[in-house]
């Protein structure tokens, strides 16, 4: 349990994958540079693995100052006890006020393994961040600087903002895609720490026996125009509509769970809670009925059209333009409606 | 070779259901006036483990935190051929954050005695942490492999499992004893078996014995209610209908480290976001509507 260092710097986890640094983790840099910017301390950067060199430069060029790297051929692929270990002795010898994780598989596997060790608050899922002055409602006591950490909670029905008063540090999971990634400066000047952390192999009990990841195929995140589709496209064959308009539009194509379930389309277009969060220019939801796992990632966004034949759909409550009628008469129109522009 | 497995449950409010009438007007939940169900994803842990020990041997214990009412799921857990059921019930563990949670279930896993696996589901959807898992784990001390979608086979006290990635899965090896945070796309639970819903209908923890007591006999003295609840239980106890009760004080725990006290997360703020409906502007579904709306979105150059 540390006591609150109000010196103490703003962290991202590095997480890379095969010396890639995921992209939450360019988000989180920009982040971390505006709330230490905010309350006028460094940013640092904790980067583990093997074989990563360039990646320190490229967090310094998105905003850190401080980069500690730890390097062990051993810390090659994460697994939970030794990464963990890392972190929080880093933690530990330097104390700082903020860590911030990306909500993703390995994010929210290593975080709270660490806030445990630490005693430390944790905040899963994280879609906003700030810094503002405190009141405890119960001790009237003024808590100076502190990080609100904002996320969907209870299924996405309520918007919770937690704070922690004294076991510090704060740290949260942040969603990926809801913080804007900011343009890299190469010119930026930082500092690569490298540290040398004594890790037993004890450390390493998990052994890796088969590994197989996709790479991501489908830009969502990137896309300034998503069009997405639902249960209420119907069938695979009627989602062509969906690709249609997308391509008319110049758009990625999107999908609700029910539209991937139904098997209309594969998973990797999926957005929402279990799916990837999204904010693009301009979205368009045709047959999405909106249940609030849907809307968790894609409300950000901004602008959204809602097409839906029923008209007390929740996806309307997110809605900026909403037609009410069947996607499959009116995305043609919409079509034609952009051939006749150019 | 049998195994000792424990399983983590909770009872949860059922937010996907969430409406106008559970909200209140400060924007909080009015949790009283939402159903409560088994957490969808524990359901899923509980077949991990029922298969695990239906292939290897071994008990299941099923172990839930929450009020006497939580005894619900505990019984969904007997229905479905868990051996034991523990519920952790006291009101000094009420408002626990995910620390404190996950240092209660540790200290009553480790009050359970030896165990190979823990099993949990990976969220839990009243909260979405996924947070309590990893740091029972942490405090127990033990490996924690998240995600479970298929636990291979054991031997030799290895266990080896399919762990998916998100975007991809990995297969690993190790040591136990673990604790294993499963995902809904593991597996397909079983349903209740008719049989063991006749028997353990009837199994009920100690407070849920009381509360019957009181209701029954209104007219008996505080002593007379504590004897006829002591008789019931040990009733229960002989017919294992019993499922135990425990508190902070039976597993050892630091006060301070439960409840309020020894949560480092506050909320410090609540907002309603569903059902605040603002206007939008309607588009007719006809070809002029189209061509209106492409048009608003040239001018506004969200269509570039």
């Amino acid at each position: 349990m540390n006591e609150p260092n109000r010196q103490g710097e703003v962290w991202v986890f590095a997480e890379q994958e095969d010396g890639v640094l995921s992209d939450v983790v360019l988000e989180l840099c920009g982040k971390a540079r505006q709330l230490a910017d905010e309350l006028g301390v460094k940013a640092g950067a904790v980067l583990p693995g093997s074989d990563i060199d360039g990646l320190s430069q490229k967090l310094i060029a998105y905003g850190i100052d401080h980069v500690y790297v730890v390097e062990d051929t051993r810390l090659a692929h994460f697994q939970t006890s030794s990464y963990s270990r890392v972190v929080c002795s880093l933690i530990d010898k330097h104390q700082p006020q903020i860590v911030l994780y990306g909500a993703t598989s390995l994010g929210r596997d290593l975080a709270p393994r660490v806030a445990s060790e630490t005693r430390a608050g944790m905040t899963a899922d994280c879609t906003d961040l700030e810094i503002k002055d405190v009141t405890d409602p119960r001790t009237k006591q003024v808590h100076e600087k502190l990080l609100l950490q904002i996320r969907p909670a209870f299924g996405g029905n309520i918007v919770a903002t937690i704070v922690n008063y004294d076991w510090w540090p704060q740290m949260a999971t942040v969603r990926e895609g809801v913080m804007p990634m900011q343009d890299p400066d190469e010119s930026r000047s930082g500092a690569t720490i490298v540290e040398d952390i004594e890790l037993d192999d004890s450390l390493f009990p998990v052994k890796l026996i088969e590994r197989c990841v996709e790479p991501r195929t489908v830009n969502l995140k990137g896309a300034r125009v998503i069009v997405a589709g639902g249960g209420g496209v119907g069938s695979r064959d009627s989602f062509k509509l969906i690709h249609e308009l997308a391509g008319a539009i110049g758009g990625a194509v999107g999908a609700s769970r029910a539209a991937v379930d139904g098997g209309f389309i594969g998973k990797e277009h999926q957005i929402g809670q279990t799916g990837t969060t999204v904010r693009p220019a301009l979205y368009i939801a045709a047959g999405i009925s909106g249940a609030v796992q849907h809307r968790a990632g894609m409300e950000e966004s901004a602008k959204i059209i809602a097409i839906n034949t029923d008209p007390d759909a929740p996806i309307f409550s997110v809605a900026h333009y909403g037609i009410v009628g069947d996607m499959k008469k009116v995305l043609p129109m919409l079509v034609s409606a952009l051939k006749e522009r150019r | 070779m049998p195994y000792d497995i424990v399983v983590l449950v909770k009872q949860v409010p059922d937010t996907a259901h969430v409406t106008v009438d559970t909200m209140r007007a400060d924007g909080t939940v009015n949790r009283g006036a939402l159903p409560t169900i088994f957490n969808p994803e524990d359901l899923h842990a509980l077949e991990s483990a029922l298969e695990l020990r239906d292939r290897y041997g071994g008990t299941v214990t099923a172990l839930s935190m929450g009020p006497p009412k939580a005894a619900d799921v505990l019984r969904e857990c007997l229905y479905r051929g868990a051996d034991h059921a523990i519920l952790l019930t006291d009101r000094r563990a009420a408002a626990s954050d995910t620390l404190a949670t996950s240092y209660i279930l540790a200290q009553a896993v480790k009050a359970i005695g030896k165990y190979d696996f823990v099993f949990a589901g990976r969220q839990a959807i009243d909260g979405d942490t996924a947070q309590v898992g990893p740091q029972c784990a942490e405090k127990l001390g033990v490996t924690q492999l998240t995600y479970l979608e298929e636990l291979v086979h054991v031997k030799d006290n290895v266990v080896r499992v399919r762990r998916n990635l998100g975007n991809g899965w990995e297969i690993v090896e190790a040591p136990l004893p673990v604790l294993l945070t499963v995902m809904d796309t593991a597996n397909k639970p079983r349903p209740p078996a008719a049989r063991k819903v006749l028997r353990f209908k009837h199994a009920r923890v100690e407070a849920e014995v009381a509360a019957e007591v009181k209701s029954d006999s209104k007219e008996s003295s505080k002593e007379e209610q504590a004897t006829e609840v002591s008789r019931r239980c040990e009733v229960l106890r002989d017919q294992g209908l019993s499922i135990e009760q425990w508190n902070l004080d039976d597993i050892g725990a630091d006060l301070e480290r439960c409840g309020l006290s020894g949560s480092p997360t506050k909320v410090f703020r609540v907002q309603s976001i569903v059902l605040t409906k603002e206007g939008y502007t309607e588009i007719a579904p006809t070809e002029e509507g189209a061509r209106q709306l492409i048009q608003e979105l040239v001018i506004d150059r969200t269509l570039g």
